[in-house]
């Protein structure tokens, strides 16, 4: 009777999978998911298969790339970037990263299993500037080359790091700000976090700029929405309210301005508020080119993907090859700055390029 | 909060058979904050300010009244924010861009339908497998926020080429027929969703049966009630305002956007728990539900509006979870 019933169960289980299945096949197009499964079970298997395939040089070397996340579109394009520099100098990679941005431990677990694989070298975005180092010495003592990206670590481990200049580049939006805005009034600023190396340093970037150089400028409110596109469309839109000669408004990542520009829009405040944004996501080209947001900050995540998995290529062969017998030294240069105002939306009409 | 205690102990007696008691503390503390939140900043006393409250309000507000009748059947659904994620994937996929180009109409049904699926699937799980709710719905929870991600190719789906959609939330029906009273669909959207929550749990077998099977599940089960059907249908009905909320979240931010939704089922429960509705099950109201899910969005925009920082915001609505559970407790006491 019950193992009957049990059976009913599991049998309206399987329809609804097999409609779940058949939802998810009709749009076709969905390589990205799918690829980013079964890429990460094989090159695993071959790792195991042969042992060091550092060492061998018939072996298509194979390079780890551990992201803070994989659910956002800033990842997806450091990904494709990746796979693009894996293709191209024909190396295997797997790219994974913990379900959110919080989760130091799981990205920790994952550079372990990582190293366990025995790999040619490994890229890393540290979601913790410290958390990682352990392993980063364990890397190091087996002579297997770390490659930064996105975030640095506290450490001299890694070979290079490609990222973006954060601090730079949000002072570079504070000093944007300060012009639009005439030098002088209030502008308030929402951030995704306290904590990750990007909000720190993005806050602080602007934030600084702004109180060195700009005197008559006040900053009267920081904002933390989590990326969370809703509540900082809630966050924002108080502040707004309780600030009518408010001139300005700085979002830190996309989620943040994102927010800020629904709040902006439900308000009425189209072209009233000087808003200046991270990332380029398609909402905030729109939103550029109807003239909403006055700029963003545009990183250029295809392109740190691929210098990253290219500087780890460059540090294998530095490796291999007796003659530079100090890899750490030679390959790319650090920080593959990649401050682009607008790289990718020259053809908008107010893009401030800034190189 | 002395003054709290001091009238909890005065009043305590009169009403103690009811519920009445919790929801005048949870109102009289909404009040109290309004006053002291008008006092202190003329921003935030504008009507302008008002209807931000409430948009602020409206998707926890719907996730928390769907929620309501799960935790007055004594069980607990954590999936609701990732089931409302879920269906504003499945809305986008049905009518938004460069998807299947369906009419809005369909997409907004797909979605509810979507919520009200996952919550049935809940259901089964807990009442013919036993498998306890805390357990089932977190299950649900990781594999709706998979599902979203999976089903989105782990990007947003926009809305762009149907203007007609953000209107859902963002348009006005009621300035439309009164010129100047431009506010938005979302605050009736809310209101009406409340009402509807209202009357089943008053009027209709399933509000009955719910509030029963939370008293004593057993004791209903001996009364010839089918209790795994009707608990199947009150986590149903859960999902289906999850979906409510997917469709008023996508049409919010004009988008569907997969990553989001954890940790909205907490705020939702939070929301619940204030209105004084008991996590033993058994007694609740749907007044008591959206009375909390207002005390969270005021709070959070009258301290934002004073500019007191956001870690701080956090701090006072914890201790205000605490205080509510704990003032239900001394009243169970008193009625023991």
């Amino acid at each position: 009777m019950t193992i009957k019933k049990l059976m009913v169960v599991l049998g309206a289980l399987l329809v609804v999978a097999a409609m779940v299945s058949g939802c998810a096949a009709t749009p076709a197009a969905a390589p990205a998911p799918a690829a980013a499964t079964t890429e990460a079970a094989a090159p695993a298997d071959a790792a195991a298969e042969t042992e060091a395939p550092a060492a061998d040089a018939a072996a298509k070397p194979y390079i780890p790339v551990i992201s803070k996340g994989f659910q956002h579109q800033f990842w997806q394009a450091v990904k494709m970037g990746a796979e693009q520099a894996a293709t191209e100098l024909n190396v295997d990679i797997t790219f994974e990263g913990p379900p959110s941005e919080s989760d130091v431990d799981k990205q920790i677990e994952m550079l372990s299993a990582a190293l366990a694989k025995n790999p040619a070298a490994i890229c890393l975005a540290a979601l913790d500037a410290k958390a990682v180092i352990p392993q980063l010495e364990e890397a190091k003592s087996r002579g297997i080359p770390i490659i930064g990206f996105d975030s640095g670590v506290d450490s001299d481990i890694p070979v290079s790091t490609a990222t973006t200049d954060n601090i730079a580049a949000a002072g570079a939006a504070a000093d944007k700000m300060a012009e639009l805005i005439g030098g002088e009034g209030k502008v308030a600023v929402i951030v995704h976090d306290q904590t990750s190396r990007t909000g720190i340093d993005r806050r602080d970037g602007f934030v600084n700029q702004i109180e060195a150089q700009y005197p008559n400028i006040e900053i009267v409110n920081i904002d933390y929405g989590a990326g969370d596109q809703l509540k900082s469309t809630d966050l924002a839109k108080a502040v707004l309210q309780a600030n009518p000669d408010l001139k300005g408004y700085f979002g830190a990542n996309e989620g943040s301005i994102i927010g800020v520009l629904n709040a902006v829009k439900e308000l009425g405040l189209e072209g009233k508020i000087v808003v200046i944004g991270y990332d380029a996501g398609k909402q905030q080209k729109d939103a550029i080119r109807s003239g909403v947001e006055a700029g963003a900050i545009s990183q250029d995540p295809v392109g740190i993907g691929y210098k990253c998995v290219d500087a780890a290529v460059k540090a294998i062969r530095a490796k291999n090859c007796p003659r530079s017998s100090t890899p750490a030294s030679s390959g790319t240069t650090a920080r593959t700055s990649t401050i682009r105002q607008f790289s990718r939306c020259c053809t908008i009409d107010r893009a401030f390029g800034l190189m | 909060m002395a003054v709290m205690d001091t009238t909890s102990a005065s009043t305590g007696k009169a009403v103690r058979s009811s519920g009445a008691m919790q929801k005048l503390l949870a109102f009289g503390g909404l009040i109290v904050l309004f006053i002291i939140f008008s006092l202190l900043s003329p921003a935030f006393r504008t009507f302008e300010n008002m209807q931000g409250i409430v948009l602020a309000t409206a998707v926890n507000g719907v996730l928390a009244l769907g929620v309501t009748f799960v935790i007055i059947s004594g069980g607990i659904d954590l999936s609701i924010g990732t089931v409302m994620t879920l269906s504003a994937v499945v809305v986008g996929l049905v009518a938004g861009d460069d998807k299947a180009g369906f009419p809005i109409y369909l997409g907004v049904l797909v979605g509810l339908l979507t919520g009200g699926f996952a919550g049935a699937i809940n259901g089964t799980i807990i009442s013919r497998m036993n498998v306890p709710p805390f357990i089932a719905t977190l299950g649900m929870m990781m594999i709706a926020r998979g599902l979203s991600l999976v089903l989105a190719e782990v990007k947003p789906i926009y809305f762009n080429n149907l203007p007609g959609f953000r209107d859902i939330m963002m348009g006005s029906v009621l300035g439309a027929v009164v010129p100047g009273m431009q506010v938005p669909n979302a605050v009736f959207i809310l209101f009406g969703a409340a009402l509807v929550a209202a009357f089943i749990l008053a009027k209709t077998v399933l509000g009955r049966y719910d509030v029963a099977i939370g008293s004593n599940e057993e004791a209903t089960r001996l009364s010839g009630v089918n209790v795994a059907s009707w608990k199947t249908a009150i986590y149903a009905l859960c999902g289906l305002f999850a979906g409510l909320g997917g469709v008023m979240i996508a049409s919010r931010l004009n988008s569907a956007q997969p990553a989001l939704g954890v940790g909205y089922e907490l705020d939702a429960i939070a929301a619940v728990v204030i209105g004084g509705t008991s996590l033993s099950g058994g007694e609740g109201t749907i007044l008591g539900t959206i009375i909390g899910a207002f005390i969270i969005s005021t709070l959070t925009n009258g301290l934002r509006i004073l500019n007191v920082p956001q870690e701080w915001q956090m701090v006072v609505t914890g201790v205000i979870v605490i205080l509510a559970v704990y003032m239900d407790i001394i009243r169970r006491r008193r009625q023991g």
